[in-house]
């Protein structure tokens, strides 16, 4: 299987290896077109927003106005902070060339001159890895003014990493901008949409890091070899992120629609000491849980996971076995939302606190069966009535997870039972920085 | 207490400004290198901040405290940051955690006595996949073990 965005190619991070497998020839290519027909190509290929919403590329390119006054601005979204996610620390450290020509090209396309990649501030080692790559980039005449006589065009673009400081919230799109003109990550009401009223009320287009990697590829090989990989309606491939109870957790790039079943049980190895599966959030954490009688046959893209009952999100696929104490997992869960609940709307800045509360006394064994419809009551009141998406992810695993397990809850409450979160603290390879390395 | 930038950091945050159209973007950045150069954000740090980029003291108030990363008191030489969510809970995060609070005798963003080491349950820092894991000040530690955890530490402690 070709692998589109995590190559198997031996230091594919360096500038020179990247350029001997026909690096930077995409956008030399797409600078000979024009903005249209680059926007139609993305649009034709199926390429879907890889940070959660699975929207589709181009047409969000198209989204920017042709004719304006103002600068227009990319942002390139690598905050990641969403349970279970950690692909785009991947490319940042294995394929960060690819994203900066992806970023060239987009900024073409939409014809922004300023890119911002935001890159959550835990990341210090990939945003220093990501830096390297830009400055190299630059040196070499890919980014910057010398990329006029490096490509023969007249277009050029400058690229900056922003360094995020710890909030979830600003891998929401308008928090992100807010975040990048130095204020609180505070999500804006929408409309005006970024396209229209962006980073300092100009024209803004945000993309994930994934999706912006997939750019490359298809300007070279064209719209058509993309649109044929996977699954039709979600072409190409998805970096699955799967953690939890599994033998071999990691990052696998996939073809879209791969089964569910295929990925935790031969890429992933399956479940140590071949447990059953009690529940599979196959998204992040904010997507809604399955149940592990749900999961047989279900295909890992956008339309698919929809009709099974949840989301593709952004491909974090968290496996839990038969021991786990679900009632604990959904407590640490509505623990993150409430934590990280910006405060700006009420039913989530209070709600997500009530359904930490309540999960919490149910942990302790003094919940009641009432408290499950409680739940969901508060879940309700905060879905849908908040200015960002920041509701239904607290809201959808506290719903879903109560409704799908309605019996091991009203189990779990009546009674209580001392279930390991952990089967067991696996050790298995060694931390590749020595101690002594240690900045302070 | 007046605080003042090092001529260094001075330039850096210059650098930082020319990024952006206005100013005001390379707050997160100064803060940064303020943190870096004092080891905590104090009032005298935040004037002087607005100061340079023309922004109102309660605007960059209003960003440290946003932003979980900025530390508003002093923090351990060691910042000992342990994931407890979900992916890292379900390969044993809790354990880890409960041993490092332990070990250090010390809770969630407290310092030991003698201000080697400080404490802070993060929350997801991307390393899923190399569950259970702690970051310390800038560096991830993933896949530990308890045995991992003891020699870690064992050998900060004995590090001047």
């Amino acid at each position: 299987m070709e692998k589109i965005v995590l190559p198997d190619i031996k230091d594919f991070h360096k500038l020179e290896v990247y350029l001997q497998h026909g690096g930077y020839t995409a956008a030399k290519k797409a600078f000979t077109q024009s903005t249209d027909d680059i926007i139609d190509q993305v649009k034709r290929s199926g390429l879907r927003g890889r940070g959660g919403a699975a929207f589709s590329t181009g047409l969000k390119w198209s989204f920017m106005p042709k004719t304006t006054d103002k600068p227009k601005y990319l942002c390139v979204n690598g905050d990641e902070s969403e349970p279970g996610s950690f692909k785009d620390r991947q490319i940042f450290e294995f394929n960060p060339h690819q994203l900066i020509e992806g970023t060239i090209i987009s900024c073409y396309a939409i014809g922004a001159k300023v890119a911002y990649i935001y890159i959550r501030g835990e990341y210090h080692k990939w945003i220093k890895l990501m830096q390297k790559a830009l400055d190299d980039a630059y040196a070499a005449g890919y980014v910057g003014d010398k990329m006029k006589e490096t490509f023969g065009t007249d277009f050029y673009c400058d690229i900056y990493i922003h360094k995020g400081a710890g909030a979830y919230i600003c891998g929401e799109e308008s928090a992100l901008m807010n975040s990048i003109e130095g204020k609180r990550g505070y999500p804006r009401v929408k409309p005006p949409f970024p396209a229209q009223n962006g980073l300092w009320g100009c024209p803004t287009t945000i993309n994930n890091v994934e999706t912006i990697t997939n750019v490359p590829p298809i300007i070279n090989k064209g719209w058509e070899w993309f649109a044929s990989i996977g699954e039709p309606k979600h072409p190409g491939t998805i970096l699955f992120g799967v953690s939890g109870h599994v033998n071999k957790p990691g990052v696998y790039e996939l073809p879209s629609g791969t089964l569910l079943t295929d990925i935790i049980y031969n890429y992933a190895g399956g479940i140590p000491g071949n447990k059953k599966i009690l529940c599979v959030i196959p998204g992040g954490s904010s997507m809604p849980p399955l149940r592990g009688d749900q999961i047989e046959g279900v295909k890992m893209d956008a339309e698919s996971l929809r009709a099974a009952g949840s989301a593709i999100g952004t491909g974090g696929i968290m496996v839990m076995d038969e021991d786990t104490d679900l009632v604990k997992v959904l407590a640490r869960i509505a623990h993150f939302y409430h934590h990280e609940s910006c405060g700006q709307c009420t039913p989530c800045r209070e709600g997500t606190g009530w359904l930490e509360k309540i999960l919490k006394r149910l942990v302790a064994g003094k919940g009641s069966v009432s408290d499950l419809d409680l739940l969901i009551t508060v879940a309700n009141q905060i879905e849908g009535n908040t200015i960002c998406a920041l509701g239904e992810a607290a809201a959808w695993p506290v719903k879903f997870m109560v409704e799908r397990f309605r019996d091991y809850f009203e189990q779990r409450v009546s009674k209580e039972i001392s279930l390991p979160v952990a089967n067991k603290v696996h050790s298995m390879r060694h931390t590749v920085i020595p101690v002594e390395e240690i900045k302070h | 207490m007046s605080f003042k930038f090092t001529p260094e950091n001075l330039e850096r945050i210059n650098a930082e400004i020319k990024k952006y159209p206005k100013k005001q973007s390379a707050v997160m950045a100064a803060l940064y290198i303020a943190q870096e150069q004092n080891g905590y954000i104090t009032t005298e740090i935040m004037n002087e901040i607005a100061q340079l980029l023309d922004m109102h003291p309660h605007d960059v108030l209003g960003v440290v405290t946003f932003y979980t990363m900025y530390h508003q008191k002093p923090m351990g030489k060691y910042h000992i940051q342990v994931c407890t969510n979900v992916s890292c809970m379900l390969r044993g995060g809790y354990e880890i955690w409960n041993q490092v609070k332990n070990k250090l005798g010390i809770d969630h963003m407290q310092v030991t006595s003698d201000g080697k080491f400080s404490l802070e349950e993060v929350e997801c820092m991307g390393s899923c996949g190399t569950a259970p894991m702690f970051a310390i000040n800038e560096d991830y530690f993933e896949n530990l073990s308890k045995e991992k955890v003891n020699e870690i530490i064992d050998t900060l402690k004995n590090k001047n």
